[in-house]
């Protein structure tokens, strides 16, 4: 007997996010080279590499800082349709306040550092236009406590806080809203491996609570592994290989990744 | 017996791009499994046992053949199935245990156990209530629930993955000798969570260092030695 190949679909879903053939050069340097990705709703996506292949320039692209040369981006949500490289800044401001979350590796590009936690995060909120005072305090409250920042210290300024405060600062302000995309840059390098086992931790319970799709770039291995469903391996701007995240790490296909696998501790 | 699953022509090798060889693992195995059937994968080692298992999960990418499973949407060929069809599949129809726990650090037994539950929608204190039922089944001692697995012995540990491996009927079971490290009584508990799973329905390929652990559960042998791949009545192989 012979058995037919074609098998049917069965996660018929749109992916949440579709980026689309993205190709970006800064003067003679390219950065990325027809780069696409695909998320789908839940899911949580993991991009790897080294420095310098681009993942960052992708995450960035995701989050409307940066605009490339050619490509495309959309994300599959009520009111929000086209290429979103094609909105002007007003518009894309919008989105994400809105719709996306981030938390940088480097607290200071997501953080007022002197202004009070709390109102770190109330800020996002006002963005969105909510207005009543009391209201903001209780939405920045919630969304604080529930990335398990201690309480008692609402009112204190990111700058008097530890590495790992920081960033449950930065991941409160981007699930304030709860955001469709949650996109995460590093977001535990330079934290020690205490802290950074409970930032994880965070990130895994609010993923299967909230079901918040993410796409998380790191080159800690160890980190991709334990929150990814699936992988995509960068190199030069380039991807080199995709593919569900325990076979990536079990048996990845590319001389790269095989490079990059063997050489995690 | 309503077919589960469909093998063709199976082949499994590994590049090896650092030495710029390759190492064949299997090839060309051909096999099927009803509902409610038990195959033994034997072979010695290195023959390709676990890695079979892992190709059947999608884990390794198999280099040619078929792997037709028939899930609830209709037949689908693992072996080219869209990832996020395979971690659908892996969520509701396909379940693997594997000889070791990989615990995340800071969650407890408990809620290790409880999480495909969860994830299937079950509401959480139920799903707590049947991880606690599972975990006391399998010998875990009350005071370690709310502990984290981490820390455990390995067989505390092998005793927390098979109560979440198991907990939730499957379609089809993979399991990669699920009894290292067991004592007497989780062996035995293993084998009777087995038996009930199998009468429900479930199709089970397992690799066993010691089969005559599961010796009453098997219906038939394949014997992975090269040269020697088919599949043979269970009467007929000496456990």
């Amino acid at each position: 007997m012979t058995l037919t190949l074609d098998a049917p679909r069965i996660v018929t879903t749109h992916p949440l996010l579709q980026v689309r053939n993205v190709s970006k050069s800064y003067g003679s340097v390219k950065a990325l080279r027809d780069v696409s990705a695909l998320a789908y709703p839940g899911e949580v996506l993991g991009i790897v590499g080294e420095s310098g292949s681009g993942k960052s320039t992708l995450l960035r692209m995701m989050n409307l800082e940066e605009t490339p040369d050619t490509g495309s981006y959309t994300l599959d949500l009520p009111d929000v349709e086209g290429n979103l490289f094609d909105l002007d800044r007003f518009a894309r401001r919008m989105l994400c306040a809105t719709r996306i979350g981030i938390v940088y590796q480097n607290p200071h590009l997501g953080l007022l550092m002197k202004h009070s936690s709390s109102g770190n995060v109330a800020e996002r909120l006002l963005v969105a236009g909510e207005r009543s005072f009391a209201t903001l305090r209780t939405k920045a409250t919630a969304a604080l406590d529930a990335s398990e920042f201690p309480l008692d210290r609402l009112d204190a300024p990111p700058i008097e806080l530890s590495g790992g405060m920081q960033q449950r600062v930065q991941l409160a302000k981007a699930i304030a809203l709860e955001p469709a995309l949650l996109l995460l840059d590093e977001p535990t390098t330079g934290l020690d491996v205490s802290v950074q086992a409970l930032v994880l931790d965070t990130l895994k319970r609010l993923q299967q609570e909230r079901r918040i799709t993410m796409v998380i770039v790191s080159h800690d291995l160890g980190v991709i592994r334990t929150l990814a469903d699936r992988v995509m391996v960068m190199r030069g701007g380039t991807v080199v290989e995709a593919g569900l995240a325990d076979q990536i790490f079990q048996d990845p296909q590319h001389a790269y990744t095989q490079q990059l696998v063997h050489a995690k501790l | 017996m309503t077919p589960i699953l469909d093998i063709e022509g199976l082949s499994k090798g590994f590049t090896l791009h650092h030495l710029g060889n390759q190492i064949e693992a299997f090839d060309n195995i051909s096999f099927k499994v009803g509902a409610g059937e038990f195959v033994l994968l034997k072979g010695a080692n290195g023959a390709g046992k676990s890695t079979l298992l892992r190709t059947l999960y999608r884990s390794y990418l198999p280099r040619g053949g078929v792997i037709r499973f028939y899930s609830d949407h209709g037949p689908i060929d693992l072996a080219r199935a869209a990832d996020i069809d395979i971690a659908h599949l892996r969520r509701t129809e396909i379940g693997f245990v594997t000889q070791f726990l990989q615990t995340r650090p800071r969650v407890s037994a408990e809620a290790i156990v409880s999480e495909p539950l969860r994830l299937h929608g079950v509401p959480a204190d139920e799903a707590l209530t049947r991880a606690r039922v599972a975990l006391s089944t399998f010998g875990v001692k009350q005071d370690l629930w709310k502990a984290y697995p981490t820390t455990f012995s390995g067989g505390e540990q092998q005793k927390v993955n098979l109560a979440r491996a198991l907990i939730l009927p499957q379609k089809l079971l993979l399991l990669d000798e699920p009894t290292a490290s067991l004592d007497a009584n989780a062996r035995a508990a293993l084998v009777s969570r087995l038996e009930e799973l199998k009468e429900a329905g479930t199709a089970m390929i397992g690799v066993f260092h010691h089969p005559g652990d599961v010796e009453k559960l098997i219906d038939r042998v394949v014997d992975l030695t090269p040269d020697l791949i088919n599949s043979e009545d269970r009467t007929d192989v000496d456990l």
